[in-house]
């Protein structure tokens, strides 16, 4: 097997456009290796990916699979040449089971028999260590389990080289672990996996050689085990990067949010925060930790005044030493008794800015009800965009560009920016960095830990807990929608942080 | 390259590439030529079908909509109608409020018009009826508008059927109405009401009966281009649009827009009903919209809610209308040709869209 390549990319090249995705890349994967391609978001992971498995076809250059010349026209032509790719977001259809989600779209006989189905893909996922019962259906299955079942289903296919995009980014660390024990036994067995990721810590961890992409550019691929963290960055970035977060001790910490038991429901009337309580001070930045959808997005919209709360309330201390309840009121009424409260919301061109629209009027969102005038004011928030545009360095052709044609690292600077620019006495973040180069990341880190040492109240929902360690003074974890326990970031571990999002343990720091 | 394949040998023949930009020049060239192709098309169905000279029907179609003093006028006068009701649906379908309802809201206008000028024709001096035509117009179609809009805000309805069930519901009132406004009696339509009197007609200014029509349409597109484009209201119209969630979280109140903004949609709709009504056929029956309430929707979208390029489209919309007419007498076609034509122009020019869009990459020679 040592001489074998599973498949090797030369010269490949995609343009969208003007821009290049994918330019001059080579690349080979040889059998029974994992590699992790490794780069920045932006840097064409994904569109190379998905060249080999048939989503898009490359401008020029060719591909060989298993030593022979191919043309991957469509993802049927995929398939057929072994490879199977599991994207991060699933195509399963939640109301069939594991079973029948697996053979779909599979060629068979006039009548199924769906024990024998069965029965292949128990001796499947017990030949590589999988936990899976086939007749499960999919509504009832979390996140990982729906994973297993992507990747069962194109094992079942029988796929022997298997492209995975951010498998992790979803899974609690003990759900990583088991993922890449899966991996490791399917390597034995002779199959190629490529991992598509950011994380480090787990390329170094799982992978026989990482191959690095940065801006489109193929950079080189490296054996893991002479690899460390700072050269990868290096590769990545092109450049030194300082991966340190200066944490200071919080000064003069006040009360400034206080939840008692708040309590929401979704649209289908499930509840999705049950009896939630926790205080943010001033000058701290509160990590939230769990499993994502497990009230996050709520926990902070309730105290936005953005989400319907069943029961609990929520008081505003203010640094002036008035308490306010806020939580019966809208965004509106909150702001308008002059508290600054400022939410960077997880979906940032679908609440925080509107896609559409240039820099200016999206600096708008929160200014433009300013004045008694009929007319919008339209000078300060240009003033406001430029200057965010050059603190933040900003890439942007102008302040007349729609953000939706920025990268997602520009478009987050400049909703931090327009935040933090209104001085807030409270500021929310969720997933700050999702979707951000290292540098853009590490900018962000900075302004937060600015606002703390301002004295701002930062709360930062987050989900890469080696960074929330290292960034906030505690860590509340969520599961499920309650509140699973408030720890100091300073002592607890990340296993620790696994295991409450969890509830695999009845530990709580409070 | 003689490797053995796998599968398939060939990369496809064709393949779409999104552009990232455009320059003006080119867009236009592209659009220039899709008119171009559209003529020829349409002259080779005109051969296929009725065996006439495709320029002498072109010619004929030109000559209808503009080959007089009274012609052009007529264009215009139906130009501003259509440019009206487009103008009227701009705020609504910026806020991706889907109001397919101005033909109901024109109708309702248009009765309303009409009942002022029979019951108060000879009761008020012209001017001041005028003015209340206006405003009671306006607000039958601001009523018609904001039903809707309320039903939409509170219960979250489907605006589109909602609007379009209203639009049948405005007929019905109409035919309701005429029973009461025969003249003469037993004939089923209203007649041309205040004949002699002219009561609540459009006065004949700089000795044109049309003048006031264009005066009224081009403030109204005037005054919608500056509220959309510089106000706090307009403003939140486009963010309302955009995503409630945003509108939301920079506390906007989606509601009361949503009904505030149907209510302007509603009224300027009103208001274009008044002006058909008082201002050119002088009557009402139920086809005073006559669908411009749905052809307004093609001119407001093709213009991309631009009021400017909605004047070039109207225009060109009903230019091709009226020279049909003089097409179907002339050559003894029926109207149908005329709407054939237009429609492969149409064809052409919506399809055009997709080459400024994109870009086609056919696979390179030399490659099997």
């Amino acid at each position: 097997m040592e001489t074998g390549n599973a498949i090797e990319l030369k010269g490949v090249t995609k343009r969208f456009g003007d821009v290049i995705a994918n330019d001059n890349v080579n690349l080979t994967v040889r059998k029974g290796e994992i590699l992790s391609i490794l780069g920045e978001n932006g840097s064409g992971k994904t569109t190379l990916m998905n060249m080999l498995s048939g989503i898009y076809f490359p401008d020029e250059g060719e591909v060989y699979v298993d030593g022979k010349e191919v043309t991957i026209r469509s993802p049927k032509d995929s398939f057929a040449l072994g490879i199977g790719m599991i994207h991060q977001h699933f195509k399963l259809i939640n109301i069939l089971t594991a079973a029948e989600n697996i053979i779909l779209g599979l060629p068979g006989k006039e009548k199924l028999n769906m024990k024998q189905v069965e029965k292949e893909i128990r001796e499947l996922t017990e030949q590589y260590g999988f936990d899976l019962n086939p007749s499960q259906k999919i509504y009832d299955m979390s996140v990982s389990q729906k994973q297993t079942v992507e990747i069962v289903k194109v094992l079942y296919r029988g796929a022997d080289i298997l492209i995975l995009d951010e498998p992790t980014a979803v899974l609690t660390p003990q759900e990583t672990e088991k993922l890449f024990a899966v991996l490791r036994n399917m390597r034995k067995a002779g199959k190629s996996i490529i991992i598509i990721t950011h994380k480090l810590n787990e390329v170094l961890e799982l992978s026989d050689r990482v191959a690095v992409l940065r801006k489109g550019k193929y950079i080189d691929t490296v054996e893991t085990a002479k690899a460390t963290v700072e050269s990868l960055t290096e590769m990545m970035v092109g450049e030194k990067v300082k991966l340190d977060i200066n944490r200071t001790e919080p000064v003069g910490a006040e009360k400034r949010i206080e939840m008692r038991g708040i309590t929401c429901k979704n649209k289908e009337g499930l509840k999705v925060l049950t009896e939630a309580s926790f205080t943010a001070y001033s000058g701290e930045i509160l990590g939230v930790a769990g499993i994502s959808g497990s009230g996050q997005k709520e926990l902070l919209e309730s105290v936005a005044g953005l989400q319907p709360i069943e029961s609990g309330e929520i008081l505003y201390f203010s640094p002036e030493g008035t308490t306010e309840k806020i939580s019966e009121m809208k965004a509106e009424d909150i702001k308008n008794l002059g508290i600054t409260l400022s939410f960077v919301p997880e979906d940032r061109l679908g609440m925080g800015l509107v896609g559409s629209m240039d820099l200016t009027d999206n600096m708008m969102i929160r200014s433009y009800k300013e004045g008694r005038h009929f007319f919008a004011d339209r000078k300060s928030p240009k003033k406001l965009a430029e200057d965010i545009v050059e603190k933040l360095d900003v890439v942007t052709p102008g302040v007349d560009t729609p953000v939706s044609r920025l990268s997602g690292g520009n478009v987050q600077k400049i909703l931090v920016g327009r935040e933090i620019a209104s001085n807030p006495t409270v500021l929310m973040v969720a997933y700050p960095v999702r979707g951000l180069d290292i540098n853009s990341s590490y900018t962000i880190y900075n302004l937060l830990n600015d606002q703390k040492k301002k004295g701002v109240a930062v709360i930062c929902v987050g989900e890469d807990l080696d960074v929330l360690l290292e960034l906030c003074d505690k860590i509340l974890v969520l599961n499920s929608g309650k509140v699973a326990g408030i720890v100091d970031a300073r002592t607890t571990t990340k296993e620790k942080l696994g295991l409450m999002m969890t509830g695999l343990t009845e530990d709580k720091n409070e | 390259m003689s490797k053995e394949n796998v599968i398939s040998k060939k990369e496809p023949f064709a393949r779409m590439v999104k552009r990232d930009h455009i320059s003006v020049g080119k867009a236009w060239a592209i659009r220039l030529i899709a008119v171009a192709l559209s003529l020829v098309v349409a002259a080779l169905v005109i051969v296929a079908i009725t065996k006439q000279n495709p320029i002498e029907v072109y010619l004929g179609i030109i000559d209808g909509a503009v080959g007089s003093n009274r012609r052009i006028w007529v264009t215009i006068r139906e130009m501003m109608v259509l440019l009206c009701i487009a103008i009227g649906l701009t705020p609504a379908f910026k806020m991706k409020f889907w109001n397919i309802g101005a033909e109901g809201q024109i109708l309702m206008g248009g009765t309303a018009a009409a009942a002022m000028m029979i019951y108060f024709g000879e009761k008020m001096p012209n001017w001041l009826l005028l003015v209340v035509i206006f405003v009671v117009s306006g607000l039958a179609g601001l009523i018609w508008g904001v039903i809707p809009a309320i039903f939409k805000a509170y219960f979250n309805t489907n605006e589109t059927l909602f609007t379009l069930m209203l639009n049948y519901v405005a007929m019905q009132i109409v035919t309701f109405c005429i029973v009461f406004w025969e003249n003469p009696s037993g004939s089923n339509t209203v007649g041309i009401i205040n004949a002699a009197t002219k009561g609540g007609w459009f006065p004949t200014i700089f000795g044109n009966a049309y003048t006031l029509n264009v005066i009224i349409v081009l403030i109204i597109t005037l005054v919608v281009y500056i509220y959309m484009k510089y106000s706090k209201q307009g403003y939140e119209i486009s963010v309302v649009g955009e995503s409630q969630n945003t509108a939301r979280y920079a506390g906007i109140d989606v509601k009361k827009v949503i009904i505030r903004t149907m209510m302007i949609s509603g009224a300027i709709c009103g208001i274009a009903g008044a002006v058909i009504v008082s201002g050119a056929s002088h009557t009402i029956s139920t086809s005073t919209a006559g669908g411009r309430g749905f052809t307004a929707i093609i001119v407001a979208w093709m213009s991309k809610f631009n009021p400017l390029a909605m004047i070039l489209v109207s225009g060109f919309l009903v230019f091709m209308q009226q020279g049909s007419i003089q097409v179907a007498s002339q050559f003894g076609l029926n109207e149908n040709a005329s709407d054939i034509i237009t429609g492969i122009l149409l064809f052409f020019l919506i399809g055009c869209e997709f080459f400024i869009n994109y870009k086609l990459e056919f696979r390179k020679k030399g490659e099997k």
